[in-house]
């Protein structure tokens, strides 16, 4: 395992930017755009350094890093990337010079702060996504939290203290109660084997008893529910995108919204499995009703941000939905949307934020006409539309076709998959009718507001800024295979450790008869004195216990009622050739 | 990255699609810098590449196969495996072309009718201030055209479809400052959308159950269920229908969007807003026929469902009955045509719907042909007065404009069914395929019927397309002077491809002779290459007896006849009085076929309205009020109102603050350990006895210890809160529960006798009551 300071100093140089950019006087704000632009393109290229050195074959964490942190704790520096996260961070690495590039003229106030802030970001982000431990992953999550509530909190539109005291609060929410879990996973996990530490690679070996995965489970959930967002965890996000200054939409949609559901993958869902599969219908339901919930409402908005934030809704459930599904196609999908949403959305908001530039609004009435006014900035705009609208050859179709594809097969990972696919297919529909109504506003029509006809095409800086995002979408939408082919190996061991952890779960539970959540749990490692008296397919329940007489009768808990675990893993995923 | 061929099957097919789109790319990205000759050279010389390359694939290579294939050789087919799109599991789409008898025809037709097209544009469009982007677009518009009918599997045709609206879009909207025409853009492209999520659903359905997205793959599974008489083909999940009845029905959905059939028919009419030439291309020749090419290309999938084959004929007839009636009463030269399109593309699916594939197919091709050049020649029309399209102000042009008004003279006598036009043919067979149609489970009569819509049909589009001449060609114009005056015959750009469309529409008919009297029919003959292997099982078109078939051909060529007697009548000379008449004394009638049958109007307020209000009532009711107004905001007024009770507690009072710390203690001290220790014993069969610890609820129950013992001798001889022990002999045990709190460490004991019967087992413990809560 070579490299493996790479991650570090990845994480490393955005911090060292920042520092730098504290050094430079507050006036020359030239100099430290110069600076920042360049911290940031120099992270890139060292994150194409990841991809250069990445192995797309092998399944598990690679580059890793890990370093003694605070021992007293058991607390290690250990970050790593596999065919999931890799992405992610290269996303995160390619927006951010964009960002700073599109907000150079933006940005009047407070330069130097809102540079820092956005380095700071950064290295949050990447920090996030590469988090083996689940304290460093907590602390960057944190990280991130407070540059965000800054720089929509200072840098933002009128109501921006609304909006930035609601995000935080909704985040906080979610993260408080994140963090309830995360010790008691650490202390079940030190209490069974001994051994205190935050090392996700030894966690997911711990079996909790079933409630317990319940309370956790939903703890995580709601944290990461909340960053999806999940219907009805969704409405921080119009207010902190509309108050929100261009940067600060971009990223927020583009990379901070994938946490969500790259907090289920790599914690919720591997730590809980039993919990998620018991929650998975509901979840799925949630996602569906965001897909068409999301579109719709996004079609009555007026504001094109806010028009754009219900989108992100509607997207991030195909997402979510393509998870769910517990195979190949599914997740590749779910993980390629994610990085697809992150290149359209971010052209869209990139889109808006060049007319806001000009025109300091962003009402759809006020617009109108504006294609031949600027024939560049229409193609522009009109390819990140399409390609948010999942038009086939573009990016947004693959992620998204695959999520339905894998959701349609899901088979019992999602009860009635087949109608929840269908439903959630009408968001295609749906996509088109609020992205080209949203288009059709903007640049069709006659020039009906005099304010228009004088607006000028985008400026050499502004195409910089598009023409890498217009590269990737068609990239990705034309050649998908690589990104698909490395993340497969990751992704398939992810199905089968979450299968074979169920399947073991299924057949262990029952010798710990709970009859309190923990009772049962204080006891992992005892071996039974006894054969098992029931099928494993029963679950017991807490009521069946405790009235012996009734052991026989089927189990009454409707989650489970007529949800068999599977006897194994199964399925999809693991035919792949 | 080109293939290198390595087999004689293995053709570079997909620089037959590149080729447009790399002057699509051009013309798009650096086309405004360009002189307007470059960016039609660019343009026609990479649709005329297109179709040279076509040409020699289909002539130089597989005409040869097919020849084999004739003497019993392997299906003709050249393939192209281009790339891996996608891979993911076990999923595998290829980016793969396939030509083969069926797609050879299609793409001779998109490149041949596309590049007269093209060269017919830069007549038309010579005063366009933007070449760049109408070129480019027409451009990828061929590019994604060829790609729907070249590409190998489901969702390569996908990108096509997809491709073809986007451009359509594009086009329809191309003078987007006139609200009106985006709004017709946006209308094709959310009714072909809504259309493309049947598509969808179908490669869903499809992948799930046989796991295949590929022609050749699909065909082999849906065989081998055929075979092995799987249950999905019976019952698909309890439903009592094939899963090929759903997976062909939600694939036609998709058809109908896109070729704009009932109901789904609604954004053609409007799609006339777009430059004409677009409308001969996009809404005319090609793309509005990739339905019937996708049912066509999946002949071998809808053949095993009869059911999803009579709603596809009884749509596309009903489609071509409707369309024709609501064409009598249109007085825009272009609406016209586009119903007289939609009207045609039922002749097409009514036929592919009665497994007259060869039929359907033919009457694309020569539908491509002569409706191209009606379209074409409206625009010449259009063009000589002035870009006005109500006919009623025209009339007397043919002396004006005459070879436009000659081709248009063939083009009508070949689309009215006139024999040796090239409609004749093909509406012929389609008559006669649908006359002696008879499906597994169809009913009898069913055929006839769709044949006697099909045949009153042929007479009302005699009808209407010669009220269309007559009205626009004939008698005196009805124009008024200043544009009567600049009437003048178009270039030679725009009337070159006339001529040759007409040709077309003269000759090309007797490729597919009527089988009467062992005449040849070389178009069947050619498409056996593709069909051969379904049709001769199925249809029994070919074998009808030569009576029928000529009757059958009497008839059609009657009612044309009749239908083009009764335009004579009446319209010869404008409207005449006995028009003016009827449409007065048949005024509400005539208002409602005028009015399209109010479908749009209906269609707006059945789903635009309710949708729009859908869409405002959730954002205002659900978003504002309910979760943000309620759960967020409620939630801050809750911890805000919280906040104000909590600090009256915080009053200094130090008294006070003792109290409550002590009550505090007790509470914490009281809920958190485990309580009184109880258990329950019941009989395991034997002397063995289950016993089951209750240590109480609190959070001290976490982690509590639980140790038994049994014998009385003050050792522990099982822990654990669920145990079974066999005693060594029924009677009187004395059994010590001993628990250790897990947040305290506090030890509380219980002890009990019980009595192990041998055969009848009472538990002797603590009161039930008290155990179970």
């Amino acid at each position: 395992m070579g490299h493996s300071w790479l991650l570090p100093t990845l994480l490393a140089l955005p911090l060292v930017g920042a520092l730098l950019l504290m050094l430079v006087p507050r006036e020359e704000t030239t100099f430290a755009k110069g600076v920042a632009l360049v911290t940031s393109l120099v992270t890139f290229v060292v994150s194409l350094l990841v991809w250069k050195w990445f192995t797309p074959t092998e399944a598990g964490y690679q580059l890793v890093c890990n370093a003694s942190w605070i021992d007293a704790l058991g607390v290690r520096f250990k970050l790593g990337v596999d065919g999931i996260s890799i992405w992610l961070v290269l996303l995160t690495t390619f927006l951010v010079p964009l960002v700073l590039l599109s907000a150079w003229s933006a940005i009047q106030k407070k330069v130097k702060e809102f540079l820092i802030a956005f380095l700071i970001l950064e290295a949050g982000m990447l920090g996030a996504f590469t988090a083996l431990d689940l304290f460093v992953f907590y602390v960057m999550w944190e990280v991130m939290l407070v540059p965000m509530y800054f720089i929509i909190g200072v840098w933002g539109g009128e109501r921006r203290i609304y909006a930035s005291i609601k995000f935080v609060l909704f985040t906080m929410l979610g993260s408080l109660l994140m963090l309830v879990a995360i010790f008691y996973v650490y202390v079940k996990y030190g209490q069974t084997t001994g051994v205190y530490t935050f090392d996700l690679e030894l966690l997911y070996a711990l079996q909790l008893p079933r409630s317990a995965q319940y309370y956790c489970f939903l703890a995580f959930a709601l944290a990461f529910a909340i960053k999806v967002p999940l219907f009805p965890f969704h409405t921080w996000l119009p207010d902190a995108h509309v108050e929100a200054p261009t940067s600060g939409s971009v990223i927020l949609a583009g990379v901070l919204l994938k946490f969500g559901i790259y907090g289920f993958i790599r914690l919720a869902i591997p730590l809980f499995p039993h919990a998620s599969y018991q929650f998975a219908p509901y979840i799925v339901a949630l996602a569906v009703i965001g897909i068409v919930y999301g579109a719709l409402v996004a079609f009555a908005q007026q504001d094109v941000k806010k028009l754009i934030a219900y989108s992100s809704v509607s997207h991030l459930g195909f997402c979510m939905l393509g998870l769910y599904a517990m195979n190949a196609p599914g997740i590749e999908g779910s993980i390629f949307a994610m990085v697809s949403h992150g290149l359209t959305t971010s052209g869209l908001f990139l889109a808006i934020g060049v007319l806001y530039d000009r025109r300091h609004t962003r009402q759809l009435a006020d617009f109108g006409g504006l294609w031949a006014k600027m024939p560049v900035f229409a193609a522009c705009f009109l390819i990140v539309t399409l390609g948010s609208a999942g038009l086939p050859g573009l990016s947004g179709f693959v992620g998204e076709f695959l999520a339905l594809l894998g959701a349609f097969s899901a088979g019992d990972a999602i009860p009635g998959a087949g109608i929840w696919t269908a439903v959630a297919a009408s968001g295609v529909i749906l996509g088109a009718v609020y992205l080209l109504y949203m288009f059709q506003k903007v640049m069709f029509g006659p020039i009906t507001n005099d304010q228009n006809r004088h607006i000028t095409d985008m400026n050499a800086r502004e195409v910089t800024v598009f023409v890498p995002l217009l590269l990737g979408i068609f990239f990705l939408g034309i050649y998908p295979k690589p990104f698909l082919a490395a993340m497969e190996p990751a992704v398939l061991k992810f199905v089968s450790v979450y299968q074979t952890k169920l399947a073991d779960e299924a057949n262990t539970v029952h010798l710990v008869s709970g009859i309190g959540p923990a009772a049962a749990a204080g006891e992992p490692t005892e071996p039974p004195t006894e054969p098992p008296t029931e099928p494993p397919t029963e679950p017991p329940t807490d009521r069946a216990l405790r009235a012996p007489a009734e052991q026989a009768a089927p189990p009454t808990d409707g989650v489970l009622r007529g949800r068999g675990l599977p006897a194994g893993p199964s399925g999809q995923a693991g035919s792949a050739p | 990255m080109p293939t290198l061929a390595t087999s004689p099957t293995d053709w570079p097919l997909h620089w037959i699609v590149l080729l447009p789109l790399l002057g699509a790319a051009i013309n798009l990205l650096v086309g405004r810098k360009l002189a307007r000759r470059t960016v039609h050279l660019i343009a026609c010389g990479s649709v005329l590449a297109a179709l040279l390359l076509s040409l020699s694939a289909v002539v130089g290579s597989l005409y040869p196969l097919w020849k084999a294939s004739q003497t019993g050789g392997a299906a003709p087919e050249l393939r192209d495996l281009f790339y891996t799109w996608i891979q993911s599991g076990s999923l595998r789409v290829e980016m793969a072309f396939l030509l083969d008898p069926l797609s050879a025809v299609m793409i001779l037709t998109i490149t041949f009718v596309g590049f007269l097209i093209h060269v017919y544009s830069t007549g038309y469009m010579a005063h366009d201030p933007r070449p760049a982007a109408y070129f480019g677009y027409l451009n990828l518009f061929t590019a994604a055209m060829l790609l729907l009918v070249l590409g190998d599997s489901l969702p390569v045709m996908f990108i096509g479809w997809e491709g073809v609206g986007l451009c359509s879009y594009l086009l329809i909207g191309f003078w987007f400052d006139k609200e009106k025409y985006a709004n017709a853009g946006r209308k094709a492209f959310i009714v072909n959308r809504i259309g493309d999520f049947g598509f969808l659903l179908g490669i869903l359905l499809l992948y799930a159950n046989v796991g295949a997205v590929d022609y050749a793959g699909l065909e082999a599974s849906l065989a081998q269920l055929v075979g092995a008489n799987s249950p999905l083909l019976t019952s698909y999940a309890g439903t009592g229908l094939s899963l090929t009845f759903f997976a062909g029905l939600f694939l036609f959905v998709g058809a109908c969007g896109k070729s704009a059939q009932i109901p789904l028919y609604v954004w053609l009419p409007d799609a006339m807003a777009g430059p004409t030439p677009v409308s001969a291309l996009i809404h005319a020749a090609t793309m509005v026929t990739a339905g019937v090419y996708m049912v066509a290309r999946l002949g071998f999938l809808f053949l095993t469902t009869p059911e999803v084959m009579m709603i596809i004929a009884a749509v596309g007839a009903t489609t071509a009955i409707v369309a024709a009636v609501i064409g009598f009463a249109q007085t825009d030269i272009k609406k016209v045509l586009a119903y007289s399109t939609v009207s045609q593309l039922g002749f097409m699916f009514a036929a592919v719907g009665c497994g007259a594939f060869t039929a359907g197919v033919f009457h694309l091709f020569t539908h491509a042909f002569f409706k191209a050049g009606l379209f074409l020649a409206a625009g010449s029309v259009m063009h000589a007065m002035g870009d006005r399209t109500e006919i009623m102000g025209m009339g007397g042009l043919r002396k004006k404009i005459p070879i436009t008004h000659a081709t248009f003279f063939i083009y009508c006598l070949a689309i009215a069914g006139v024999v040796p036009f090239a409609g004749f043919f093909s509406k012929d067979e389609i008559l006669l395929g649908a006359y002696v149609a008879q499906l597994p489970y169809w009913p009898e009569w069913f055929g006839r019927a769709i044949w006697a819509v099909l045949a009153v049909t042929a007479l009302f589009t005699a009808f209407y397309m010669w009220r269309l001449y007559f009205l626009v060609f004939a008698g005196e114009s009805r124009a008024d002077e200043a544009t009567q005056r600049q009437i003048h015959e178009s270039p030679a750009t725009m009337t070159g491809p006339l001529v040759v469309l007409a040709i077309g529409a003269v000759l090309l008919g007797f490729l597919g002779l009527p089988h009467i009297g062992g005449l040849p029919n070389a178009f069947a003959a050619w498409l056996s290459g593709t069909f051969g292997a379904w049709q001769g099982t199925v249809l029994p078109e070919a074998h009808a007896s030569t009576g029928t078939t000529i009757t059958l051909m009497a008839i059609a060529l009657a009612s044309a006849l009749i239908g083009i007697g009764a335009a004579w009548a009446l319209y010869r000379n404008g409207p005449g009085a006995l028009v003016q008449r009827l449409v007065v004394v048949l005024a509400p009638l005539h208002r409602w076929v005028a009015n399209k049958f109010y479908v749009d109007e209906l269609y707006d307020l059945l789903i635009i309205r309710p949708f729009r209000l859908l869409a405002k009532l959730l954002f205002a009711v659900v978003d504002r009020v309910f979760i943000d107004t309620l759960f967020v905001n409620g939630t801050g007024w809750v911890t805000r109102t919280f906040g104000r009770l909590a600090r009256r507690a915080q009053n200094g009072d130090v008294q006070r603050y003792f109290v409550a710390m002590l009550l505090g203690v007790v509470g914490i001290v009281s809920f958190a350990t485990c309580g009184k220790p109880r258990f329950e014993a019941t009989t395991a069969g034997g002397t063995a006895m289950r016993f089951v610890a209750d240590v109480g609820a609190g959070p001290g129950a976490n982690g509590a210890k639980v140790e038994w013992d049994f014998t009385g001798d003050g050792k522990i001889d099982a822990t654990g809160a669920d145990v079974t022990w066999s005693f060594p002999a029924p009677g009187s045990h004395a059994v010590t529960l001993r628990v250790e709190d897990g947040l305290f460490r506090e030890v509380k004991q219980l002890k009990r006798v019980i009595t192990v019967a041998a055969v009848v087992l009472e538990a002797a413990a603590a009161p039930a009551e008290g155990a179970v809560n």
